[in-house]
């Protein structure tokens, strides 16, 4: 008898063989730390090219749109439709715009003079704006049809002017200030409610949309005050060394508030703890106009007097990202749009620009390995970011000729003043001059 | 309605615009006032400022006669008038500020309102008495707080109960940030297939079809509108509430606990092979047997009688069988044997004994009788004469005699037996454990033989007198110990201890052992120990290798750098002495110096290959002249910075140009750099890892959904994060994140591959 042994290799083909033509080849691996020697300093390269890319990439600019004849001094967004926003300007002109078309679909003169402010009804059927002609107007969100006028659906005159206006996320009630805050119900031509503290005029007042029932306003007399719509009095006040604009409300975080303030510096406060700031953001070299949270209350973004947008942590003290372009004047509006991916910015030179939240971000959807290589590329990022040269790369901005010069003037009079203080101390009798953190040196006082 | 502040008349009153409260004591007081127009302000304890008004029209000319009339009319009544001051605005809002405060000092009786009113005194002179004592009985009530202060109260209680509520939220706050992902719109409808009944829930049924079905589920009780239970699982929840159904449950827990133990021992029982002791066991039960039934005599007679019949048939079976007639072959057997060994003709007895037992007429016991029968129930062996087995034991000699009372004897035995073959069992396992874990401390395991023992001994004494088998038994248990010596404690001597003290000493560190001599000096006790064990000692220690060499002097070649006072430093110096005795640390530092210098000099680098244009093999070596022009020298490097410092090492490894690209000191979540090295080092691509791990590590912070808007935190989410934060889960919406979905269906996908 013959026999032969024959030896053959033997492979299961579900190891190596795809299931479709669509899917990738498979690989098989072999993680033995010893055949990729060299994990930190090839990651590093990675990191480092990564952060270049990012920086290649960064172009936040999107669109801008164009079509009012003033300033824009108000914008509200759309709380069902991600593809529309609102927007008044300084003459009376309150225009709608459709973001994925980039153009305006409703133009309606509004008020005559300014447009305060402008708020879209928690449902988005209708809108309210109100004017330099002390009026309020209730208008529908839809355009009226061929041969219908341009008429809103309410008016109400009121006895003073008002500034801002916000309208609650769950009922249908809404607040405007002036002389005083009042809050009112659709239904009715007189306010439910007034809370006035002081003789000051209020700037601007915000509706939490986590606890519903609070409010917050800055006043002119430079106080922030804290209402409970339920209550008869207002809940707190705190005074700042100087004035702030305005200020949003943390939609992920029922208690933290943002203000933005005229000293270019912007306050997050607990608004269980007012006489002291939870965190005080740092950047911006002129007045801060507008500020407003990231849907996701990671982070804000502000606008302001010095033509430039800064993107903040929530509790970072300084910004993560500064937009700016030549023809950009200063910002007086701005919004973070509600899928965390966009940002408008309304300016004195009538235009509203379209930017993205993310610099670098690649818009659209993502294909699984890019989603992959988006999140590896982050996270190198993240944890290369100590690296002196990464960090120099990733931190570096170019900025408009006025802003770089005025920062380094603030520089060198925050360092003149810490050096006097410092000389003043040290000659002082000791324990008759405490330090004062950056923090409690914004804070006047706080009434009960 | 504390008090009634100011009263002021201006005109003729026509309309009455009344804003107080219904039913307060104001609007009866005043009712009857038509004459003036007159201004209350009254600040309401509980609602701030509150002012009632009687805000009249009239022309001026009205106002002038009116206020004539007044006077006309006071001076009639014979009493002055306060005079107050006049206002002749009406506004909506009067502030306490603007009104004059002229006359405020006088004081107002309540009788003086009324006192307008009295064209008819007869009826009101009454009221204004007892309104006087009132005045007079009760003080003044205090003045009430200012409009500030009460608003500032108001504000506080306010701002605290807000700040409370909204403190709520902490918790799911904190969690947010602590999440390792967080996944927008927060409130996602998840994916996958849902429920029945939360998707039929907004169904109406319209066709006829439809709603007959409907009807015939509805006679069914099924559940549609809530669910999760039907009508019936609902009753029954409802009929036994959750603390009775845990004390059930906990009862029921306990009965199975004790069933399985009771099963658990009537197999261990079941098991035993040993004859004697089921005896033993069936004699038990025998005797319980009777008791019961002897109970059962005075309690049932009916079922006794049928008991009586019973026996009285196992009687006839005993009686008709050859059982227990010692005439079987074992039996045979041992008749043969009996004459020569104790053992058998004692179990042939005890065959005879059970027959006798068995076939007795059964008569029913009184209660004297009852002894007797138990007396003679007793085995024979009990009264038999022991051989004495331990003749120094006097417990051992000791006889039944000195026992009287033979219950307790009897007693005693049975139970003896079975703590024996208890005894037995125990020791058996013990062994088991020894040989399972032999390596057990020899110590700990002699302890607990001599115990053991010792528990034995006691035994012994307490039941001296009982049978040979349990003697057997107890020479068992004496063997017991003794094997175990045998095979695993090693016996030691005091001396052995000593010594081994000794040892140790000799192995610890030579600092130590340099005092041995000293010790060995002052220690005369030591020393009379160590006496017998010297031979021993000197093998292990050698004194010279032990004992610390003197230092070496070094000559360093250098000046001295700092001058000391040799008087001040002589005991200084001694210490470090002592303390450093036996390292020489300065020749340390420069041979640690050489070293680094040496391996900062180039090498030479041999380039120099064998055969090429020479002969080549085995046991060649390359020429001369070869090796000179392919050995390449590298320049010298520049010279040390220490190199003149003689005593500092300065470091070269230092290198500037990678200097740039590390990290010079810790950053902000990283405490030391041991741990920032440590997440530096850990690969995160998939060329070191896993692509599950990859995308588990990679794992943004935060996933948006593409065109999704995100509102903002709702109240639920409060709900679920106190749930949780009761439960003790964690991070909320990071377990369902689609990536995770994602994950568990690939994971699934190469499952199926693989199949």
């Amino acid at each position: 008898h013959y026999a032969m042994k024959v030896k053959v290799l033997s492979r299961n083909p579900d190891d190596y063989v795809r299931e479709t033509k669509l899917d990738i080849q498979r690989v098989p691996r072999n993680y033995d730390p010893s055949l990729h020697p060299f994990e930190v300093t090839r990651e590093y390269t990675r990191a480092l090219n990564a952060t270049k890319l990012e920086r290649v990439f960064a172009k936040p600019f999107l669109a801008s749109l164009d079509g009012h004849r003033d300033g824009v001094n108000c914008m509200a967004k759309h709380p069902k439709s991600l593809s529309t926003i609102l927007s008044g300007s300084c003459d009376g002109e309150l225009k709608l715009w459709n973001l994925t078309k980039r153009e305006c679909v409703r133009t309606l003169q509004a008020h005559e003079g300014f447009v305060r402010g402008v708020v879209v009804r928690f449902c988005g059927s209708s809108f309210f704006t109100i004017g330099d002609d002390k009026n309020i107007k209730q208008w529908k969100m839809e355009t009226p049809g061929y041969g219908e006028e341009e008429e809103p659906i309410n008016t109400i005159l009121g006895k003073s002017v008002f500034t801002s206006i916000d309208h609650h996320h769950k009922d249908a009630v809404f607040v405007t200030s002036g002389q005083q805050v009042d809050i009112w119900d659709e239904q009715r031509t007189s306010p439910i409610r007034s809370f006035s503290w002081g003789v000051d005029s209020i700037n601007c007042v915000r509706f939490n949309p986590v606890e519903t029932e609070l409010l917050a306003s800055c006043a002119s007399d430079r106080s922030i005050v804290l209402y409970d719509m339920r209550e008869a009095a207002p809940l707190k006040k705190v005074i700042m060394t100087m004035r702030s604009n305005t200020l949003c409300w943390n939609p992920m975080e029922a208690y933290h508030f943002t203000c933005c303030n005229e000293d270019y510096n912007l306050y997050t406060y607990d608004m269980r703890y007012l006489d002291k700031p939870y965190t005080v953001h740092m950047d911006h070299v002129s007045a801060v106009l507008d500020v407003d949270y990231s849907p996701t209350g990671q982070e804000f973004v502000s606008a302001s007097f010095d033509k430039s947008i800064r993107i903040f942590p929530k509790d970072g003290g300084h910004s993560r990202e500064v937009y700016h372009t030549k023809r950009m004047q200063h910002v007086i509006c701005i919004k973070w749009s509600s899928d965390n991916k966009y940002i408008l910015s309304g300016s004195d030179e009538m235009n509203i620009r379209l930017w993205k939240a993310n610099a670098a971000e690649k818009l659209g959807m993502l294909a699984p390995r890019e989603k992959a290589a988006v999140n590896y590329n982050q996270k190198l990022k993240e944890k290369f970011q100590h690296h002196p040269q990464i960090r120099r790369i990733a931190r570096h901005r170019h900025l408009p000729k006025a802003v770089y010069s005025q920062v380094k003037e603030i520089r060198i009079m925050k360092e003149a003043r810490s050096r006097k203080e410092r000389n003043v101390r040290k000659h002082a009798k000791p324990g008759s001059m405490p330090v004062v953190t950056e923090k409690e040196k914004h804070v006047v006082t706080v009434v009960k | 309605m504390k008090s009634l502040v100011r009263l002021v008349t201006t005109g003729v009153g026509e309309n009455l615009q009344d804003d107080g409260p219904p039913g307060t004591g104001l609007g009866i007081l005043t009712q009857g006032l038509v004459l003036g127009n007159f201004v209350f302000e009254s600040p309401w304890p509980t609602e701030g400022e509150m002012i009632v008004f009687w805000v009249v029209q009239g022309g001026s000319d009205d106002e002038r006669k009116h206020c004539r009339l007044l006077e006309a009319i006071s001076s009639l009544g014979g009493k002055t008038r306060k005079k107050l001051t006049e206002r002749s605005e009406a506004s909506i809002q009067v502030s306490e500020f603007t009104v004059n405060a002229e006359g405020e000092g006088d004081k107002i009786n309540l009788s003086d309102l009324i006192g307008t009113l009295d064209k008819a005194p007869t009826a009101l002179t009454a009221t204004k008495k007892q309104l006087k004592n009132l005045e007079h009985n009760h003080t003044a009530l205090d003045t009430p707080l200012t409009r500030k202060e009460t608003e500032q109260i108001q504000r506080v209680v306010a701002f605290e109960k807000t700040s409370k509520e909204v403190s709520r939220w902490q918790s799911v706050v904190v969690q947010n940030q602590k999440a390792e992902q967080l996944v927008f719109p927060l409130n996602q409808e998840p994916s996958g297939p849902k429920r029945m009944e939360h998707v039929v829930s907004g169904w109406k049924a319209q066709t006829p079809l439809e709603q007959e079905i409907f009807n015939l589920l509805h006679v069914n009780q099924q559940p549609l509108h809530n669910p999760v239970l039907t009508q019936n699982e609902e009753a029954t929840m409802k009929a036994m509430s959750l603390e009775e159904a845990k004390i059930r449950r906990a009862e029921l827990q306990k009965v199975r606990a004790l069933q399985s133990y009771y099963e658990a021992k009537a197999r261990r029982e079941k098991k035993i092979k040993s004859k004697t002791y089921h005896r033993v066991q069936k004699k038990v039960m025998r005797k319980e047997y009777l008791k019961r039934f002897d109970e059962m005599v005075k309690t049932d007679p009916a079922a006794a009688l049928e008991e009586l019949k019973k026996m009285e048939l196992s009687r006839m079976k005993e009686r008709m069988s050859l059982k227990h007639q010692n005439s079987g072959k074992w039996a045979r057997s041992k008749a043969i044997m009996a004459k020569y060994d104790d053992g058998a003709r004692k179990a042939m007895q005890q065959q005879l004994e059970v027959n006798k037992d068995l076939t007795m007429k059964l008569v029913i016991p009184t209660n004297e009788e009852d002894e007797d029968e138990v007396a003679e129930a007793l085995p024979d062996f009990v009264n038999d004469a022991e051989p004495i087995l331990d003749p120094i034991n006097p417990w051992m000699r000791g006889k039944l005699s000195t026992e009287p009372e033979e219950e307790q004897v009897e007693e005693t035995e049975e139970e003896a037996i079975l703590r024996g073959f208890e005894e037995r069992r125990k020791l058996r396992r013990a062994k088991d454990a020894v040989e399972v874990a032999p390596v057990v401390m020899e110590e700990s395991e002699a302890e607990m033989v001599t115990i053991e023992s010792s528990d034995d001994d006691d035994e012994v004494v307490e039941i001296s007198e009982f049978t040979s088998l349990y003697r057997g038994l107890v020479k068992d248990h004496g063997e017991g110990p003794a094997l175990l010596e045998e095979g695993l404690v090693r016996v030691r001597t005091l001396e052995d201890m000593e010594l081994l003290g000794q040892d140790v000493s000799a192995c610890e560190p030579a600092p130590q052992t340099t005092q041995t001599l000293s010790t060995e000096q002052t220690e005369p006790q030591s020393a009379t120990k160590q006496a017998d064990g010297k031979r021993k000692r000197k093998k292990m220690i050698d004194p010279n290798e032990v004992l610390t060499k003197e230092a070496k002097v070094i000559k360093v070649p250098f000046a001295p750098t700092a001058v000391e006072d040799v008087e001040d430093t002589d005991e200084q110096r001694f210490i470090i002495k002592e303390a450093f005795a036996g390292d020489d640390v300065i020749s340390d530092f420069l041979k640690d110096k050489k070293k680094q210098e040496s391996a900062g000099m180039p090498k030479v680098v041999d380039l120099t290959l064998p055969g090429w244009g020479e002969w080549g093999g085995g046991g060649l070596q390359p020429s001369r002249s070869k090796r000179k022009r392919f050995r390449i020298k590298v320049a010298p490097p520049p010279p040390r910075k220490d190199q003149k410092l003689l005593n500092v090492i300065l470091s070269e490894k230092r290198n500037s140009s990678v200097a740039a690209h590390q990290v010079s000191q810790v950053m902000f979540p990283f405490t030391n750099p041991a741990q920032f090295e440590r997440t530096i080092r850990a690969p995160v691509g998939h060329t070191w890892n896993t692509g599950n791990a990859v995308q588990k590590i990679t794992a943004p912070k935060i996933v948006t959904q593409l065109g999704a808007i995100i509102e903002p935190i709702s109240r639920e989410e409060l709900v679920k994060g106190e749930n949780q934060a009761v439960t003790g889960k964690s991070n909320l919406r990071s377990d369902q994140g689609p990536q995770q979905k994602r994950r568990s269906q690939q994971k699934k996908k190469h499952k199926h591959k693989k199949n």
